[in-house]
């Protein structure tokens, strides 16, 4: 005897606020985003181009000789995060989860206060200890006898990009080490018993045994770092301006779309090219999800207790 | 309260407001508002003196909001009777928009050269829309009394120049010169646009390339780079990373020498220095003795008038009081640094605003060779031409190959030139 369920009207009902909210703040700009790529200006007239734009963003030398270079630099950036950021999180987490350090949470907050600092403050602040003239970098080194080693980094094209990514590395170890730390909080204390039972202690108790149980977590911030590098704008701009100096060495997608939408000095915003180069970024961010979920997070294995 | 009190208050009331209905207030848009004080104590109540029954209202906004805040207010209507004009594409797009109205008529228009009045106009000349108001010049701020304790005496030619640098170099007291690239824009502003009019040979060399007849690898244009690679040795440590705040500090803080300057620095570097040092100022050095200086006076700031103005009328008489020799002298000392573009000589207290604007009798005045219409098209040539100077100091790329990039990005989209 089919009855039928009667149609559960509150499930929509708490869903909308939430839903509307997002539709009219996300979903409708992105599309209107998307939209705009497709148009240019004929003569001060709004005109359907269909993919022009994007023949000239990628056809047209002096625009995709900008655009790679923004898309090197952002890999770069992307590269510099998941080769220090995260093994460094991850240490940090396997440290203060040891139950013999002590003041854990001391470590803990001092670590993670960066990351909840504005990047305009961030970018400031390093930007002075950096500097070569009123800058503290160069004493400290002066001090221990390396003021050999200092240079102007943030001024030369071949350190500028690597200098600021590891500001930003400085400023968000705090998030992987958190969450990770909250991962191996979770493992249950039987499994580490029963693996010191068998002799597996130490170095290969956390190869073994704890790494493989964080691996989802991993994987997670290193899904939270590609999308928020290749969306990363604000360090850039506050520390080397629109222009990204010097010579575009930091330039990344994100202050190439502002130069080209919002304009700059005397360049006049363009909005069409500017919704081109969002539209790429969107598509690029989208592809990289896409490869993570479909190939990398169906074979992580996850284990129940 | 008895009936006759209130009837005695009711028609003062009447009264006052009838007087004051024939007061006309006029509403200013601007961007400076760091001259909100000057306005309002020293040029509001000169002009409402001698002109009783308009009353004038200074309401400025800040300087990077300045444009769109100005822009929707055109389009709705709210926007004030008198426009601060930015110099040539922005303002000439409220012109073709029919937002600003026509000034050409205005009787003050003769007290302006055509140099002066060139920012604000079709690009025939034909019509003028905004009254000059004032001009920065570059060139360059030293340190008076580290010059007198070297024995060294201000550069006229480029030999000259040099030496000095070496000199103050070989010293090592002070940092020879205060310029970093970080910025990019001090590079292109305070160094190639500053020494460049001379090797260009100012308005000659602006209007044949705008005209095409000279392109950017001309010996002429390419010229500048190679002096600024020069600069290089002369610059302080970490000069890479050097922002453009830090070189003002140098410099007022008597750690270098020579300060690559605009005039609008005089207004800020008097009261930080305090006396503690003397300032002098030299144009940019020439090649032999003898020969033409041409500075770079560049056109700045103007007033025009919104076509949409109820007091068009009233807004007319402040336009001409604005494009007189009585606000000139005015607005010039009030603002050190700020040249009056009228053609009637001025009168200016401060002795380093005296020596700019002495090199206006001296040499041949140009403006910045980027800013009319060449910076209209992708890519922007001054934005490039930001990047260029830049690189040419630090080595990046050679003063040759800047100027070829240049040419091939201007070409690539205006006409004249390909």
């Amino acid at each position: 005897m089919a009855q039928r369920k009667p149609f559960r009207w509150h499930v929509g009902v708490f869903l909308a606020p939430a839903l509307l909210v997002y539709t009219a703040i996300m979903i409708v700009p992105l599309i209107g985003t998307l939209n705009l790529s497709l148009f240019n200006l004929d003569q001060g007239n709004r005109v359907f181009v269909g993919l022009a734009n994007f023949a000239t963003l990628f056809g047209d030398p002096r625009w995709s000789g900008a655009f790679w270079n923004a898309l090197g630099n952002n890999a770069w950036f992307f590269l510099v995060h998941m080769l220090v950021q995260n093994p460094i999180g991850i240490l940090l987490a396997a440290l203060l989860s040891s139950p013999r350090l002590r003041m854990a949470a001391f470590y803990r907050t001092a670590i993670f206060i960066p990351t909840i600092l504005s990047f305009v403050v961030v970018g400031f602040v390093w930007k002075l200890i950096l500097s070569p003239i009123w800058g503290i970098a160069p004493g400290m080194l002066d001090a221990v006898g390396l003021k050999s080693l200092f240079a102007p980094w943030l001024g030369r094209e071949g350190s500028a990009l690597t200098t600021l990514a590891l500001v930003s590395v400085w400023q968000f170890v705090g998030i992987p080490m958190m969450l990770i730390y909250a991962a191996l909080l979770s493992i249950p204390d039987e499994v580490i018993e029963a693996a010191e039972m068998d002799g597996v202690t130490g170095w290969s108790q956390f190869r073994k045994i704890k790494l493989p149980l964080i691996l989802p977590a991993i994987g997670i911030i290193s899904i939270l770092t590609f999308v928020g590098n290749f969306n990363a704008f604000d360090l850039i701009y506050v520390s080397q301006g629109a222009l990204a100096g010097p010579n575009f060495a930091t330039d990344i997608l994100g202050t190439f779309l502002y130069r080209t939408f919002f304009g700059f000095q005397l360049q006049l915003g363009d909005p069409h090219m500017g919704a081109t180069i969002a539209t790429a970024m969107f598509g690029i961010i989208l592809v990289g999800v896409c490869i993570y979920l479909f190939t990398i997070q169906t074979r992580l294995r996850r284990y129940q207790f | 309260m008895t009936p006759t009190l209130r009837l005695a208050l009711l028609a003062s009331t009447v009264l006052a407001g009838a007087a004051a209905a024939q007061d006309v207030t006029l509403t200013i848009e601007s961007w400076r508002n760091d001259d909100l004080t000057i306005w309002q104590q020293q040029i509001i109540p000169a002009f409402e003196a001698a002109h009783p029954g308009i009353k004038v209202n200074f309401a400025p906004t800040a300087p990077a909001e300045y444009n769109a805040v100005l822009n929707s207010k055109l389009d709705a209507g709210s926007a004030g009777d008198l426009i601060t004009c930015r110099p040539f594409d922005a303002s000439l797009e409220l012109f073709s928009k029919g937002k600003l109205a026509d000034l050409t008529d205005l009787a003050a228009m003769a007290n302006f050269s055509d140099v002066a009045k060139s920012a604000w106009q079709t690009d025939d000349g034909a019509a003028t829309f905004c009254v000059p108001m004032a001009s920065v010049i570059h060139g360059f701020i030293y340190n008076k009394t580290a010059f007198d304790e070297l024995g060294l005496t201000p550069p006229a030619t480029l030999d000259e120049f040099y030496a000095v640098l070496d000199k103050i170099k070989e010293d090592g007291r002070y940092i020879p010169m205060a310029m970093g690239t970080a910025d990019q824009w001090e590079a292109a502003t305070m160094g190639y646009q500053n020494i460049g009019p001379t090797f260009w040979k100012g308005e000659e060399g602006r209007k044949a390339l705008i005209e095409g007849s000279q392109k950017l690898t001309d010996e002429a244009w390419v010229e500048p780079f190679r002096q600024l690679a020069r600069w290089k040795d002369y610059l302080g440590d970490g000069f890479e990373a050097q922002t453009y705040p830090d070189s003002q500090n140098l410099f007022t803080l008597g750690r270098a020498a020579i300060y690559p300057a605009g005039s609008w620095e005089i207004g800020v570097f008097t009261p930080q220095i305090e006396g503690a040092f003397e300032m002098g100022a030299f144009a940019p050095p020439v090649a032999a003795a003898g020969d033409t200086c041409y500075i770079s006076d560049h056109t700045d700031i103007a007033l025009g008038l919104n076509a949409a103005s109820p007091n068009a009328e009233a807004a007319r008489t402040f336009l001409e009081w604005v494009g007189s020799p009585d606000f000139a002298t005015l607005y010039a000392n009030a603002l050190p640094g700020f040249f009056s573009l009228n053609s009637a000589p001025v009168e200016m207290a401060d002795p380093l605003a005296q020596d700019f604007v002495g090199w206006r009798e001296t040499c041949e005045p140009t403006i910045r060779s980027t800013y009319q219409i060449l910076s209209r098209g992708t890519p922007n040539l001054e934005n490039e031409t930001w990047n260029a100077s830049a690189n040419v100091i630090t080595g990046a790329e050679t003063p040759e190959d800047a100027a070829a990039r240049l040419q091939e990005g201007l070409a690539s989209w205006y006409q004249p030139q390909q």
